[in-house]
């Protein structure tokens, strides 16, 4: 099945609801709004043409000048037919998204990183908790707002967690 | 953040291992709710070694970010390389230019971490369920790749050969000796490891019928590579989505129906062998040619010219300063890595850097369906299905 071919499909179905499309270096990427991924990904695992039953990867990127502020990105695959392609949702800082797990296990611990890296809260998740970063870490560091090389406050982290007695050392002050 | 486990009898009890266990291939905590010596739920843990490189490649030209690849899976350095090469590639649209001599260079080399990096499992999986000698055996054919490794690019574990356009340099003299001097010993070598571990019956009591997971689930939780391949499901990104020169070579791709510890153990052992086969056809196909795309806009300038034409060097600080032009939009590429599919999805907005880099971490996946492995087991099978499962932590955490 070629891209248009199964954009068309796609469109069929979810016309009303996809915000836009393209095609880059043969990879179709369709947005959709996010009311509607979890029935089109629903869609896309379960129609006997398209079996797209492969959760490749999931992620956000971020766009701080937006309002509705990050794009989920889904790079799904069909094992039988041999497609791929990319599926992407919008969302605003404080608003969360349906959750895929019940489709795709795998999206277990990308939705928790995805969580723990950009603050996103996905509903319907088993077990949303931080992954990567430790639990009482505050703030989450790939938005593009949290600087490269931490907060000032990221030290009061390490300071509280140096064992009893411990000498804190004096750290080198930040660049600007 | 621990998952609370609320304890319903006294039979049951709640232990840790790791993060420093030797076993556990770098630092993997593995909180276990054990009724008397089976598992009832486990929590792997991980993140210790999270260095935040997707971070550090939003601050980096593409190919400043080439030497943290190596990085990620250190045990296969070559693979990581290519699979960024090829991403960053595909993102220029320069992926089908590649000259032919590179290709051959990158399957080469790919192939050999492909051995390199499955001699490491093997060694240190049998090492793990008691089998010393394995480890001895398996280290002294892995010096051989090491050795060639040093002798193409100088270094023994990060490469950063594998670039942007081709490969660093082409090979030098006396290499493809070595490789055929290699290529013919290796099949005896695997022999020798069978005849240590296929049918001792420790070994198939310690693997076989351990950490089963089904053709379905093997899919559904989004496994990579031979353990997916352990479970059935025929799927090979060199054969399926084929890139580089792959489709001109001949080989099988492994597959195992039993989807136990065992069944991924046979699936590398002949992947090492397909790995020699691939290797065979090179030596023989190779062509001469350059090792570079000649596209001066995406390429550095090689370091003679430099030396001589100040032209090419403005040119050269330009590229390195502020990084070459990628058209903005976003792609990704997976690549078989000897672990899984490891793949890179770039986000450009059309600068010298990426906007975002998300890498797909085979390990990271592979980790994630160990809870529905080892549940029901015993105690002492976690060890054995971490070894099969062949994580390593610089690209589960990243």
């Amino acid at each position: 099945m070629t891209n248009e071919e199964l954009f068309e499909k796609i469109k069929s179905k979810f016309g009303d609801y996809i915000i836009e499309h393209d095609t880059f270096r043969d990879e179709l990427s369709v947005t959709i709004k996010k009311e509607k991924l979890v029935e089109l990904m629903k869609f896309l695992h379960d129609d006997p043409e398209l079996q797209f039953d492969y959760l490749v990867m999931m992620t956000a990127v971020d766009f701080p000048e937006r309002e509705e502020r990050f794009d989920l990105v889904y790079e799904i695959r069909s094992i039988p037919h041999k497609m791929i392609m990319r599926v992407k949702t919008r969302t605003k800082e404080d608003e969360p998204v349906d959750s895929v797990v019940s489709i795709w296990h795998s999206a277990n611990w990308d939705e928790r990183e995805t969580y723990d890296m950009f603050g996103i809260k996905f509903n319907n998740h088993p077990d949303l908790r931080r992954i990567l970063m430790p639990e009482d870490w505050e703030g989450y560091p790939l938005r593009k707002d949290y600087p490269l090389k931490g907060k000032p406050e990221d030290d009061l982290w390490l300071d509280k967690h140096l064992p009893e007695g411990q000498i804190k050392k004096p750290r080198h002050t930040r660049m600007p | 953040m621990n998952k609370t486990y609320e304890v319903n009898n006294e039979r049951e009890v709640v232990i840790n291992v790791g993060p420093q266990h030797p076993a556990t291939h770098g630092v993997l905590r593995y909180v276990v709710k054990l009724d008397g010596e089976r598992i009832v739920d486990s929590d792997p843990q991980v993140g210790f070694l999270h260095r935040g490189i997707e971070k550090l490649a939003e601050y980096m030209t593409y190919q400043q970010f080439n030497p943290y690849t190596d990085r990620l899976d250190y045990l296969a350095a070559m693979n990581n390389n290519l699979a960024y090469a090829m991403a960053v590639e595909k993102l220029l649209g320069i992926d089908k230019d590649i000259p032919e001599r590179a290709q051959y260079i990158r399957v080469i080399m790919a192939e050999l971490g492909r051995i390199a990096s499955h001699l490491v499992w093997l060694a240190t999986h049998a090492l793990d369920i008691g089998a010393m000698t394995v480890f001895l055996y398996c280290f002294r054919e892995r010096e051989y790749i090491l050795d060639m490794y040093e002798m193409a690019c100088g270094n023994r574990l990060t490469y950063n050969y594998i670039r942007i356009g081709g490969v660093a340099r082409d090979l030098p003299n006396g290499f493809m000796e070595k490789l055929s001097e290699f290529v013919k010993l290796f099949p005896k070598k695997l022999k020798e490891y069978h005849t240590l571990l296929t049918k001792n019956r420790i070994w198939l009591k310690r693997t076989k019928g351990v950490g089963y997971i089904s053709k379905e689930d093997a899919i559904n939780y989004g496994i990579a590579g031979p353990c997916t391949r352990g479970s059935g499901v025929d799927w090979d990104l060199r054969r399926d989505m084929p890139y580089l020169v792959y489709p001109e070579l001949n080989f099988e791709v492994p597959v195992y129906d039993d989807g136990d510890v065992y069944a991924r153990y046979l699936v590398r052992m002949d992947e090492m062998l397909q790995s020699n086969r691939i290797l065979e056809q090179c030596i023989e196909k190779i062509p001469s040619g350059p090792a570079m795309i000649d596209a001066p806009q995406y390429v550095w300038e090689p370091k003679e010219r430099l030396m001589m034409n100040n032209y090419a060097l403005m040119k050269h600080f330009v590229k390195v300063v502020k990084g070459i032009k990628a058209p903005a939009g976003e792609v990704y590429f997976g690549a078989e890595n000897p672990k899984g599919e490891l793949g890179f999805y770039i986000y450009s907005t059309g600068e010298g850097k990426p906007y975002r880099l998300k890498i797909r971490a085979p390990s990271f996946i592979n980790i994630s369906a160990m809870p529905k492995m080892v549940k029901g087991g015993l105690i002492a099978d976690i060890i054995s299905v971490i070894g099969s499962l062949d994580f390593v932590f610089g690209e589960c955490d990243r």
